[in-house]
């Protein structure tokens, strides 16, 4: 039994293949069914995201079953297999299980270490058991990669730096003031970037927001969003030293913070730091106020900077993720190959042949009287029950093997016998 | 080799194995400890009982409280900066701040260690109670003021990194400016008066073996400029808001008029405190 993946992500497809092969979530079960029905295929799964779609399936016959899960994907969105087959990718066995626990540990992903991957991964793995195209081999395996995206997860820290601009602001203001709780606030002027700022400030403690513009019916507008106050812009100035973060991003084309006016704030404010991030474009905050002592000032190259930095860092743990999959591949790998029904029956007739052995020796022992004809006999006698008993299991493996139904068995059979797993092939 | 040096070496070894998996940690995961992290914590509490030990026993086969010459001085500050340190990160639980003073620890211990510690008799003077209460506060003053130190240099690394906007590996883990500062502040607070306390009890001994509170010999001189600095530094703070980056060179500066007063003149500039006129004329 083999597990394989057919597929293409954004690293092998652009936007306009992409979108043309997504699955709409909301209609899961034709396509599912019609993967299911093809003749290679004995279980399998959909995931379809906006920057990748994959078919993972489980087979007997890891080349038919590509070719098959390739035309399906062509057909099913009528897509000429020439224009498609250049992007997909495949992978088989060990790659193929590689390649899933790298893909939910967002190993793979545009933005290494985002969260949604696995989210993502978990509904598609939904709508499989939904729909029942899911058997042992896949239930098992995609269980398996969420445990190892959850294992990297927590002994990595591949997820732990801010990667967007806004949150960068909230990770930069804990490393200066620790915690955000009693933090206050300071919004000047309106802007997408700089509200989502804010609404990161608060949800991450932040005590309360003050919202200041030129026209002070928006600051208002603004202020009531946030439960904050608004201020008249003229009076701001007055206020800096009440507040520890400051956010702008107005329109005005020459700074409205200038150095003397900081040194000013900060005396007041007997020297508690203060973190100020300039949005604006032209900036709003003249940037020699960062040689300031205790004041921060980060303008929006900075914060890429800082963003650039976090990534660099998260593709460094991504190296410790690499080991973790590792691990974990080799004792998965092991337990497909014991799925196997030829080995399976072998050993079950080994097992049995021993306890046979077993019991002879214990009854020759203790008849020490029987002549070799009576002997010959009892070994006859012995070897035809087993024989009998074992003939239909065996019989029912060997039908089983062509359909999805085979794992169960051999599982079943594994974990009653309680029989070895076969030695790792790689070793 | 006689029992409490056998004790002073495991003790030094369980150390250095402590120092290793801070550091360790420190490279392999951020602020709050790992597995490894909290092994090392372990191992150095398990060195910190052994050193007690060390110092047990050693006291009771000198027959003087420890501290009458460079081999048993720098084990006495090594033993009360782990104290400090374990004390410290009961709070905290800083791996950085281990990563940081263990290693200090280990050289203090490996200097002693390359210093002679044959038992001598020592000046009847020693021979006080005040001496041992004296040498403790003086010491615990201190290892306060090493953990200020190297939470001065911390922040003075992160304050750089975060002005420059150049992060180094060291930004992700090192903890906050404000922790820093509270420590820095902390620090003052507990050293102040034990320095305070260890220069009054000085006095006092001294009143009362030579008769006279002060000699102005070097030792009480840089202890004195050292405790103006911290007293200056604890004022500003106080009362004119000195904080973050001015607090923390101030630790740094005063750290290292205590390494002046502590070493510096016991081995330079001899007198009363010297280790030659500790031991017997």
């Amino acid at each position: 039994m083999n597990i394989l993946v057919v597929g293409l992500s954004h690293k092998t497809a652009p936007v306009e293949i992409r979108e043309r092969v997504a699955f709409p979530p909301t209609a899961m079960e034709k396509p599912l069914h019609e993967m299911l029905a093809l003749p290679a295929v004995t279980e399998g799964v959909i995931v379809s995201t906006c920057n990748r779609v994959e078919l993972i399936a489980c087979s007997r016959d890891s080349d038919a079953c590509i070719g098959q899960l390739k035309r399906f994907l062509a057909t099913f969105h009528n897509i000429p297999m020439e224009q498609l087959e250049s992007h997909l990718y495949d992978y088989r066995g060990e790659e193929a299980i590689r390649h899933v626990f790298r893909v939910s540990s967002s190993l793979d992903s545009m933005v290494i270490g985002e969260p949604q991957i696995l989210g993502q991964i978990k509904t598609a793995y939904g709508y499989a058991s939904e729909f029942k195209t899911v058997g042992l081999i896949l239930n098992r395996f995609l269980h398996k990669a969420f445990s190892v995206a959850k294992r990297v997860r927590t002994e990595t820290d591949i997820a732990s730096n801010a990667v967007s601009v806004s949150f960068a602001a909230v990770e930069l203001a804990r490393k200066i003031f620790g915690s955000l709780d009693d933090k206050k606030v300071l919004l000047i002027g309106a802007g997408e970037m700089c509200e989502l700022a804010a609404r990161h400030f608060l949800n991450n403690g932040a005590s309360s927001v003050m919202v200041t513009n030129r026209t002070y019916e928006r600051a208002v507008k603004l202020a009531e969003e946030f439960k904050g106050q608004a201020i008249p812009f003229d009076e701001f100035p007055q206020r800096l030293h009440q507040v520890d973060i400051v956010l702008t991003s107005t329109g005005a084309p020459n700074f409205i913070l200038g150095h003397e006016k900081m040194e000013e704030v900060i005396r007041q404010r007997k020297n508690k730091p203060m973190f100020l991030i300039d949005i604006a474009v032209p900036r709003d905050i003249d940037p020699k106020v960062n040689k300031i002592d205790n004041i921060y000032l980060y303008d929006v190259d900075d914060l890429q900077g800082v963003v650039q930095a976090n990534l660099k860092e998260r593709h460094k743990e991504a190296k410790r993720a690499e080991t973790i999959i590792d691990q974990e591949i080799g004792q998965f790998f092991r337990w497909i190959g014991s799925l196997d029904v030829v080995p399976t029956i072998v050993a079950l007739r080994k097992k049995l042949e021993e306890i046979r052995q077993g019991e002879l020796q214990k009854t020759f022992t203790n008849l020490k009287n029987l002549d070799k004809k009576e002997r010959q006999a009892i070994e006859a006698l012995t070897s035809a029950i087993i024989n009998k008993v074992l003939h239909q299991p065996t019989t029912v493996l060997k039908q089983a093997q062509n359909d999805s139904s085979g794992s169960d068995y051999v599982d079943a059979v594994r974990t009653l016998f309680d029989l070895e797993p076969p030695p790792a092939e790689d070793n | 080799m006689s029992v409490n040096i056998l004790l002073f070496k495991i003790t030094l070894i369980l150390y250095s194995v402590s120092t290793v998996l801070y550091l360790v940690d420190v490279v392999r995961r951020k602020e709050k400890a790992g597995k490894t992290g909290k092994m090392a914590r372990w191992i150095l509490l398990g060195g910190f009982v052994l050193h007690c030990a060390t110092l047990l026993v050693r006291y009771f086969e000198a027959g003087y409280t420890p501290v009458a010459n460079l081999h048993e001085s720098l084990s006495f500050f090594a033993w009360t900066l782990v104290g400090i340190f374990l004390l410290f990160d009961v709070r905290y639980r800083m791996t950085v701040l281990g990563a940081f003073s263990c290693p200090l620890a280990v050289i203090l211990m490996l200097v002693g260690s390359t210093a002679t510690t044959t038992i001598k008799e020592v000046n009847p003077a020693l021979d006080s109670w005040w001496f041992p209460v004296h040498v403790t506060l003086a010491f615990l003053g201190n290892a306060v003021f090493t953990v200020a130190f190297i939470a001065g240099v911390m922040y003075l690394l992160q304050e750089r990194m975060l002005k420059s906007k150049k992060f180094s590996a060291l930004y992700y883990r090192l903890p906050s400016l404000d922790v820093l500062d509270s420590i820095n502040y902390k620090c003052l607070s507990i050293g102040f008066p034990l320095m305070t306390m260890g220069i009054i009890s000085g006095a006092v001994w001294a009143n009362s073996a030579w008769g006279g509170y002060w000699r102005w010999d070097p030792k009480e001189t840089w202890a004195l400029i050292t405790w103006f600095l911290y007293a200056a530094l604890l004022h500003g703070r106080l009362t004119i808001g000195w904080r973050g980056r001015r607090a923390a060179i101030f630790a740094i500066i005063g750290f290292l008029c205590l390494l002046f007063t502590f070493l510096g003149v016991n081995l330079l500039l001899s007198d009363l405190h010297s280790f030659k006129a500790m031991q017997g004329r």
